[in-house]
């Protein structure tokens, strides 16, 4: 049990070590109110986590109507019982008292409460005064990555063949578009091909700009405890930081920002030049590999260290034990996601799994991560830039079937082009083309690049925006029209995290005040803009989450993330969450995907033809038919460039952004969890000794961090990572300043994003929050010697991921 | 000077102009992000393209500049990024930015074009020095291309229909 231990500083828990190919030991962690016995519990109700996507299997305890608590399920594949700080102490958000509990709506200037009626008459007043002015183009969404998979299907089911608009989006763009843009260049499909239990067997673990230690806790508590049992794993780590996840590691890389092509490039090249492939399995499950091995011949390791600013050495060591390993497991997230060449690096990995012909089988895991919950849900629904069920919207025949799926003529779903990405959609705001934006469960006024273009564009007359959340979050407070949601534990529905486990997460208190769960609100406006199908009856026909659930299982048979054996029921009787794709033939789900070989990559089953990895140029199916008629995975090779923005005199550090142990998704919820807000209250800003000294700063200075576009300030901690960077976690905005959403006037912010570049990936179109130019001055220096506690992951507090 | 040499010639010029024309789009089209960074990354390749060229012209008796001294951005693409920051906010920008588009395309479709024919060229007279050169820029030429071709695909329903 973990009561009495304070989580925050614990961050792992306690070992229970173990050896390879065994079951991972339970342990039960809980943490409930204070002055709450476990005998004083009157219902524990069954639910996942909804604060990161490790998916941790948990209950809900409930007392007198309102949560006081939670355990963790130790019967569940995921976390075995354990749970993560955010997962014992975030639940207190939902009590919040600055919990929305009536929907707003601006006049005169300002937001004002009124009734449900009144809020959503003004939405679907505009939506009709639009789609018949302007047409469906001029109305966009953009959601999250932390609803359930019936409300991302509900929305994209009335986005696309409701409204027929192309403009819909999750904020998984930010997170975990290039993981599923690296697996459909490779694989030819968006599905996470290993499984957590992969660490179980692992012999080699690679860690590409992850920080599990800080953003999977309890995964990381997982390899944790393989390297405290006999035969552990050894790990390689690719970070600039010396995180916990590089002091556990037998190679550390730390490559200047921006440089992961090159340095996968060289670890590729070793790996071919030393005949450590895989060549029957490369022959008969791959095409490429005569371009991939041309491409990568010149990219040596010396190469590489002049690029990188790693030691050809460090290069060849890690190259050795990936090549060498016989049950690699390698794990990608933010590090590569958001940064410079996004999915070309990316791709890379997969690149070296295939050749090594480590896939399907027991600890030849690969993970391309998540970062939100449900990231996965927002994929698979088509609530992000795919069509629902992985479909391909250049496949005529994809287009056609789902229009069967929904009864309305396939020109009825938009297809012309590949669904509108989220910095796009906000280009057309900004432009003015669209002029209604709903956005649900996320806060692009802090977690977008460039925040002050981020504000005007969402501040604009022309432009009517409507946001559905839990709090009066930064840009809640720049809507016209704001809808009080209800959230876990406050709604039912199913979540799946990013090894495709899928958990129900059912409702165990009412949600505060009038709000509404997202279901319900989509439900009501579909209702009031009167959706039809080809033969007039309802387009959206289901009125609950079993039935919304029911209507996606006939949208996803037959496809790659097949739910067909699943239902409410079923996932209630489980003890433990089930990996799709889960059907007649695999009722218990499937560990790994691909352990027969490739499946999904074939020309007519696959979600994509593949993109240019430099300019993010359509792949046509002719062109993938000749490539790839078989239907093999496909090894993409990638030439580096530079990156867009380096330094200069003016600017001379790499600013990298990211998220760190304690809080998560601009702190809307972990910022209102008492003992996750006292543990990390505020923005910092952290640079190596060295560099600090280089720029006449030391520990505990308040520094400004300044980019071209923005700046912000920050208390300054010196820690171990690479010179010539300067790191700022990603969590901190306004809602809890007097300003409330945005910085003081006139003056510098706290928001990593004030200063982060407007550039993304043109493959993945995942925005680069690791790669940008900034100068580290001193505002003041520090009064006294800092004092802080520090906790075990504060040597590496922050991470690339 | 034979056709070959006229091709060389011909192609040199493509694509040092195709080099020039993708730096003043990326200027022009500076709040359009991802136009802004891709076009710049491109031209780089037209650059280096230029630069082969030049060097192969000397075995054809050509005296070819090659690539510009400097491609860092002078007064007139200050002048184009204001310019750019200014239209930012109106929807006439989009049709201006498909507008480049189309003539980036056409440009590199020149181009691609005579790749080709000098590729032809190459292949009858078997010269391997031209061949291998024709073999190396053409498939980045061929990129450059489908690059306008997606983006005027994905732009133009919006950019079209909404002004």
């Amino acid at each position: 049990m973990t009561e009495g231990r304070d989580r925050t500083k614990d961050i792992w828990g306690a070992r229970t070590p173990y050896d390879p190919g065994t079951p991972w030991p339970a342990r039960a962690d809980a943490h409930l109110a204070p002055g709450v016995a476990e005998d004083d519990v009157e219902r524990w109700v069954p639910s996942a986590s909804l604060l990161h996507s490790n998916g941790d299997a948990m209950d809900i305890a409930v007392r007198d109507g309102r949560i006081v608590g939670v355990r963790g399920r130790t019967e569940d594949r995921v976390n075995r019982g354990r749970l993560g700080p955010k997962d014992l102490y975030g639940w207190q958000a939902n009590g919040s008292p600055d919990r929305l509990t009536r929907p707003l709506v601006r006049r005169d200037g300002h937001l004002e409460e009124c009734d449900w009626d009144t809020a959503m008459d003004q939405v679907a007043g505009r939506s009709r005064e639009l789609l018949e002015q302007r047409g469906p183009g001029a109305i966009g969404f953009y959601t999250t990555g932390q609803l359930f998979l019936e409300e991302y299907y509900t929305l994209a089911v009335l986005a696309r063949a409701g409204i027929g608009t192309n403009h819909l989006d999750g904020n998984t763009r930010l997170c975990t578009a290039t993981a599923a843009e690296a697996l459909k260049e490779s694989f030819g499909c968006d599905g996470q091909p290993g499984s957590y239990e992969d660490i179980d067997h692992a012999d080699v673990i690679a860690l590409f700009g992850h920080n599990m230690a800080e953003t999977q806790t309890v995964l990381w508590t997982r390899v944790l405890d393989r390297l405290a049992g006999a035969r552990p794993p050894r790990l390689v780590c690719v970070d600039p930081r010396y995180t916990l996840v590089a002091q556990q590691a037998e190679v550390h890389l730390a490559p200047r920002p921006g440089t992961n092509v090159a340095l996968l490039d060289a670890l590729l090249h070793e790996i071919i030049r030393r005949d450590l492939i895989d060549q029957e399995y490369i022959e008969t499950h791959t095409v490429g590999f005569d371009d991939l091995a041309a491409a990568v011949a010149p990219c040596t390791p010396r190469w590489a260290a002049g690029i990188c600013d790693v030691t050809p050495a460090a290069i060849e060591r890690a190259a050795e034990l990936l090549g060498t390993a016989e049950r690699l497991t390698s794990t990608v997230l933010q590090g590569v996601y958001q940064s410079h060449q996004a999915t070309a690096a990316a791709v890379q990995v997969n690149n070296l799994h295939l050749i090594r012909g480590m896939l399907g089988r027991p600890g030849c895991g690969l993970l391309q991560m998540n970062g939100q919950p449900s990231a996965q849900n927002t994929r698979e629904c088509g609530a992000d830039g795919d069509l629902p069920g992985f479909r391909n919207w250049q496949n005529d025949d994809h287009v056609a079937d789902l229009a069967r799926v929904w009864n309305v003529r396939p020109q009825d779903i938009p297809h012309h082009a590949p669904p509108t990405h989220a910095m796009q959609i906000f280009r057309y705001a900004e432009q003015g083309s669209i002029r209604m934006l709903w956005i649900t469960g996320t806060n692009p006024a802090v977690s977008l690049p460039e925040l002050s273009r981020i504000r005007s564009i969402l501040a604009q007359e022309r432009l009517f925006v409507v946001v559905q959340d839990l709090f009066l979050t930064e840009t809640a407070q720049l809507a016209d029209v704001v809808l009080p949601a209800a959230t876990w534990g406050e709604k039912t529905g199913v979540l799946t995290n990013a090894d495709r486990t899928v958990h129900l997460s059912e409702k165990a208190v009412e949600p505060p005040g009038e709000a509404r769960a997202d279901l319900d609100i989509f439900l009501d406006y579909a209702a009031r803009m009167d959706f039809r199908d080809k033969d007039g009856g309802p387009l959206i026909s289901w009125h609950d989450p079993e039935s919304a659930f029911a209507a996606w299982q006939r949208c996803s048979a037959g496809r790659p993330c097949d739910y067909t054996g699943l239902s409410h029921d079923r996932l209630r009787r489980a003890d433990s969450g089930i990996q799709w794709p889960c059907t007649e033939e695999a009722p218990d789900g499937t560990a790994r995907l691909y352990t027969d070989g490739i499946t999904f990559a074939d020309p007519d089953t696959c979600e994509s033809y593949g993109k240019d990895l430099v300019t993010g140029a359509s792949t046509e199916v002719v062109e993938y038919r000749s490539l790839n008629p078989d239907g093999k995975a496909v090894l993409r090779a990638a030439e580096y460039l530079p990156p867009h923005e380096d330094t200069s005199p003016e600017y001379p550090v790499q600013l990298i952004t990211g998220r760190t142990v304690h809080h998560f998704h601009t702190r809307t919820k972990t910022g209102r969890a008492p003992e996750l807000n006292a543990a990390a209250p505020d923005v910092w800003a952290e640079m190596s000794p060295t560099e600090a000294a280089h720029q006449g700063l030391s520990d505990g200075d308040l520094v400004q961090v300044g980019t071209p576009r923005g700046a912000v300030r920050a208390r300054l901690r010196t820690t171990a990572m690479r010179d010539g960077v300067v790191f700022v976690p990603f969590h901190y905005g306004y809602w809890d300043t007097p300003e409330g959403h945005r910085p003081p006037e006139g003056s510098a912010g706290r928001a990593a994003n004030e200063g982060t570049i407007t550039d993304w990936d043109p493959v993945s179109k995942q925005p680069l929050f690791k790669t940008c130019a900034a100068r580290v001055t001193l505002v003041a220096r520090r009064a006294t010697p800092p004092v802080r506690e520090r906790t075990d992951a504060d040597a590496d507090a922050g991470s690339r991921s | 000077m034979n056709g070959i040499a006229h091709t060389l010639r011909a192609l040199h010029d493509g694509e040092r102009a195709l080099e020039r024309d993708l730096r003043a789009t990326a200027e022009r089209h500076r709040t359009d992000h991802e136009v802004h960074h891709v076009a710049s990354d491109l031209a780089r390749w037209s650059r280096r393209h230029s630069a082969l060229l030049a060097e192969t012209g000397r075995h054809y008796g050509l005296d070819l500049d090659g690539p510009k001294d400097d491609p860092s951005p002078g007064a007139l693409a200050a002048l184009r990024e204001k310019a750019a920051d200014a239209l930012g906010r109106r929807p006439g920008a989009g049709l201006l930015l498909l507008q480049d588009l189309c003539d980036l395309h056409l440009a590199a479709s020149r181009n691609s074009l005579h790749w080709e024919m000098l590729a032809q060229a190459a292949q009858v007279t078997r010269d391997e020095r031209l061949l291998d050169l024709a073999g190396d820029c053409h498939p980045r030429t061929l990129r450059q291309m489908r690059w306008t071709n997606t983006l005027i695909e994905e732009l133009s329903p919006q950019l079209l229909t909404s002004a």
